[in-house]
């Protein structure tokens, strides 16, 4: 599974899904996602540390459907086209909008170009902060922890067939 | 260790039955166990509340979602919330177990049982004396039916105090009452957490806490007590006694009756009951050599300690035993049984037996349990274990060959013959041995297994370390099997893992290093030996001045965090494995594990690494000696080294 996962994780055209019939808004991908992008990566310490850690990923109520939020990686990616200090990119190979952190000066033109909101602002530190992709781990956090499977990885098309399937 | 029987447990016959299991394709708790992984962040900190219909609530442990419940309670309020309904259901699990024991007194001593007698009755003036019974010229029924009129009372009753807290020292009684914290009742302080914690009553956290501890007293102090010292009167006090543990207990040519749960009014008839010839000889006539009967977790300790039945192991060995699929019938009665007995069950010939009307299976065969007819359902649910013989499946039978020796049944009152001899029965030889620093302290290390922790490992690492520095041990429940399978519960084994001075004690009065006494609602019998160390003289004036620490390292039970209570309560600095959920709210976290020691005497610590625990154990105790002014250790190994910084 997670070798299958490697694999999709760095091909085109693969995305996490979120499946809203199984979506129960319970946020473990929120603490998931939080805990992924601490410095101790383990929840007990997590919550101590001095800059706490920042969330991508959110669940949200939206006309009454819950759904688990997070950065879309858009093939024409209106963020990266709104970011004046080119810290936003496209990476041609897997696909992903990446951020250079170093790049960004806090503009948040971002965060009020994306039809997502999955962008979050990074108050303390000035910076937008959106899904990188779990770059330190094989799987994704947020999908690894969902409980109820609702969160899945692969193509549009593997996801319209699951659903459908139902 | 990288294969996943050997990373699970630390007990060779638990991993070859999890090797078994997934060669059977049997799923048991470890398996569950993975599959629930990542267990729930809000719920592991604390952080969700679900007593109302507002909820749940659920509060952001990074900052930045919302930092309050509907109502406004804060994470505060919530944990604190939380973790007293945890108080609240342990001890309301150790009080019904003794309110049943309470009744079945009454019962006996009313003659409307022939099932059971009083045997202990020594025990009995005793504990009747105490709560205030004259027993001049009364016969001992008439005895027996005062104290458990008195007994049952207790649960209901709403002023004053519970009797048994008279038998703690006069100085931390004072402490109790100048707190407010003396449980007025049993039933009525498990109650009083439920409305405080329900919607708009109480969110002062520490004001929440503190109705915690009284409510653990009221477990510690009370139910638990009752329960300990009411089987003592019915079915015996127990005395040092060899048996045998593990797996390997079950015999291959034999019908394997196992019993698990917690109480020892089904379990003590059933082991009269194993015995009838007429059971036997069918037995036999269906091709067994007899009836072999094994325990499980504390009702395991329960007939352990007093018949010498051995123990097939603990709580986490409950589908092992299935597994073996040399059980012919296990019954249950409450507490920790898990809801996948069914399950291992139906996978094997094993027959599943309910007995409590608290405490039933879906589709899983009911006997109801009457004291009243005790002895004769009994017989009947060992007939249909028996009668299951005919249906095992020869090749599908694995038993582990681990068993191993120990020596259970070491009580207060046995304590005291043990250490002081039989006609001088005293605790001063124990509390020379401390003054005089052959022995550092004791300590008390109890509690579950879980599958978080590599089964039994905790509890055999903790052990060691402390017999090692001279540190008696004293054990209950899982952590005592747990330790038994280590062969840690001989004098002859344990011996040489242990201090110069602690093995100079053992060899003196004959004890091994670590003693068993008894099942988890026997911690009670912790407080009355504390309680008699101070009565003996030289160690301080009250329970929070012993050189003793207590730790529950593998725990997993809502009980478990009840028994933590009232040790703190009571003044024992106490270290939980992983922790309780508390690390939401700091300010929690902070009052159990540290201003506590200001307020009761005794705090909370939560440290996973066995032997660091331990050595923190072994720091306090020697903290407490030091403020008594003891000497230094007569042999004193190596100092301890603490891994980091504490």
């Amino acid at each position: 599974m997670t070798k299958d996962l490697l694999k999709k994780k760095k091909t085109k055209d693969i995305k996490i899904y979120c499946d809203i019939t199984k979506c129960v808004g319970c946020r473990s991908c929120e603490i998931a996602c939080a805990v992924e992008h601490s410095k101790s990566k383990d929840i007990f310490s997590a919550i101590k540390e001095k800059a706490l850690p920042k969330k991508r990923v959110k669940a949200e109520n939206i006309n009454n459907k819950i759904i688990s939020l997070h950065c879309q990686h858009c093939e024409d990616a209106p963020c990266i086209k709104a970011c004046m200090s080119g810290a936003l990119s496209k990476d041609e190979k897997t696909g992903a909008t990446l951020q250079d952190k170093d790049k960004c000066v806090g503009c948040w033109m971002c965060v009020m170009s994306c039809p997502f909101g999955a962008i979050v602002q990074d108050v303390e530190n000035h910076i937008a902060v959106k899904c990188d992709l779990c770059p330190d781990r094989e799987d994704f956090a947020c999908v690894a922890a969902c409980p109820t499977g609702a969160l899945f990885v692969g193509t549009k098309e593997e996801f319209e067939k699951k659903v459908k399937k139902k | 260790m990288s294969e996943k029987h050997i990373q699970r447990s630390y007990d060779p016959a638990s991993q070859k039955m999890i090797k078994k299991a997934e060669s059977d394709n049997v799923k048991i708790a470890w398996d569950r166990y993975d599959a629930m992984q990542p267990q729930c962040g809000f719920g592991e900190l604390g952080l969700c509340c679900k007593v109302c219909n507002m909820g749940p609530c659920r509060i952001d442990p990074f900052g930045e979602g919302p930092q309050e419940g509907v109502c406004g309670a804060t994470k505060d309020t919530i944990v604190a919330r939380n973790l007293t309904r945890m108080i609240a259901a342990g001890s309301a699990a150790h009080s019904d177990h003794g309110r049943d024991i309470a009744h079945t007194l009454l019962l006996a001593a009313r003659g409307q049982t022939h099932d059971y007698k009083l045997k202990d009755t020594e025990k009995l003036k005793k504990v009747a004396l105490l709560y205030g019974i004259d027993i001049n010229g009364k016969s001992i029924e008439k005895i027996g039916e005062e104290l458990g009129e008195k007994c049952l009372s207790e649960f209901g009753q709403q002023e004053g105090e519970l009797k048994m807290t008279k038998r703690a020292p006069a100085k931390r009684l004072a402490l109790w009452r100048k707190l407010g914290i003396v449980p007025r009742g049993i039933d009525r302080e498990v109650v009083e957490i439920m409305h405080r914690t329900t919607m708009g009553v109480d969110n002062d956290y520490k004001n929440i806490i503190n109705h915690g501890m009284r409510t653990a007293l009221a477990d510690g102090w009370g139910g638990s007590m009752i329960a300990t010292e009411l089987s003592d009167i019915l079915f015996g006090s127990p005395k040092p006694i060899r048996a045998t543990v593990n797996l390997g207990v079950l015999k291959e040519d034999q019908v394997n009756i196992v019993v698990h749960g917690h109480e020892p009014t089904l379990s003590d008839v059933v082991q009269q009951a194993a015995k009838d010839p007429e059971l036997v000889a069918l037995a036999k006539k269906y091709g067994a050599k007899g009836i072999n009967l094994a325990g499980m977790c504390c009702t395991a300790n329960e007939i352990l300690m007093r018949h010498g039945i051995p123990s097939a192991g603990n709580f986490l060995q409950q589908e092992l035993a299935i597994l073996t699929g040399a059980v012919e019938l296990m019954m249950v009665d409450v507490q920790c049984v898990m809801p996948a007995l069914s399950v291992a069950a139906n996978c094997f010939h094993t027959k599943l037996v309910t007995t409590s009307p608290k405490c039933k299976f879906p589709g899983v065969e009911h006997v109801e349990f009457k004291e009243e007819r005790a002895l004769e359902i009994a017989r009947n649910i060992i007939r249909m274990g028996v009668e299951n013989f005919k249906n095992r499946a020869k090749e599908r039978i694995e038993i582990p060959k681990e068993i191993r020796g120990l020596v259970a049944g070491f009580t207060t009152e046995n304590t005291f013959h043990i250490l002081g001899g039989k006609y001088r029965a005293t605790f001063r030889p124990l509390n020379d041995a401390i003054i005089s620093g052959r022995l550092r302290g004791a300590a008390g290390v109890v509690g579950c297994n879980n599958p978080n922790i590599r089964q039994d490992w905790a509890h055999v690492s903790m052990v060691k370390e402390l017999i090692k520095h001279d540190v008696l041990v004293v054990q209950t429940g899982c952590s005592a099997i747990a330790c038994a399978k280590e062969g840690l519960l001989t004098p002859e084994s344990a011996f040489k893992l242990a201090g110069r001075g602690l093995q100079e004690i053992c060899q003196a009065v004959g004890i091994p290093p670590v003693l068993h006494v008894g099942s988890c609602v026997d911690n009670s019998r912790i407080l009355i030996i504390l309680s008699q160390v101070i009565k003996e003289g030289g160690l301080g004036e009250d329970l929070s001045d012993i050189p003793v620490a207590a730790a529950a390292p593998e725990w997993m039970s809502e009980k478990a965090v009840a028994i933590g209570f009232y040790a703190v309560a009571s003044g024992v600095y106490t270290i939980f494995g992983t922790p309780q959920p508390v690390l939401g709210s700091e300010n929690v976290t902070n009052y159990i594990a540290a201003e506590l020691e200001n307020i009761v005497g005794g705090k909370f610590a939560f440290e996973a690494d066995p032997i660091r625990a331990a050595q923190m154990m072994i720091k306090h105790i020697d903290k407490k000696r030091e403020a008594l002014k003891l000497p230094p250790l007569m042999y004193e190994r190596e100092p301890v080294r603490m891994t980091n910084n504490d």
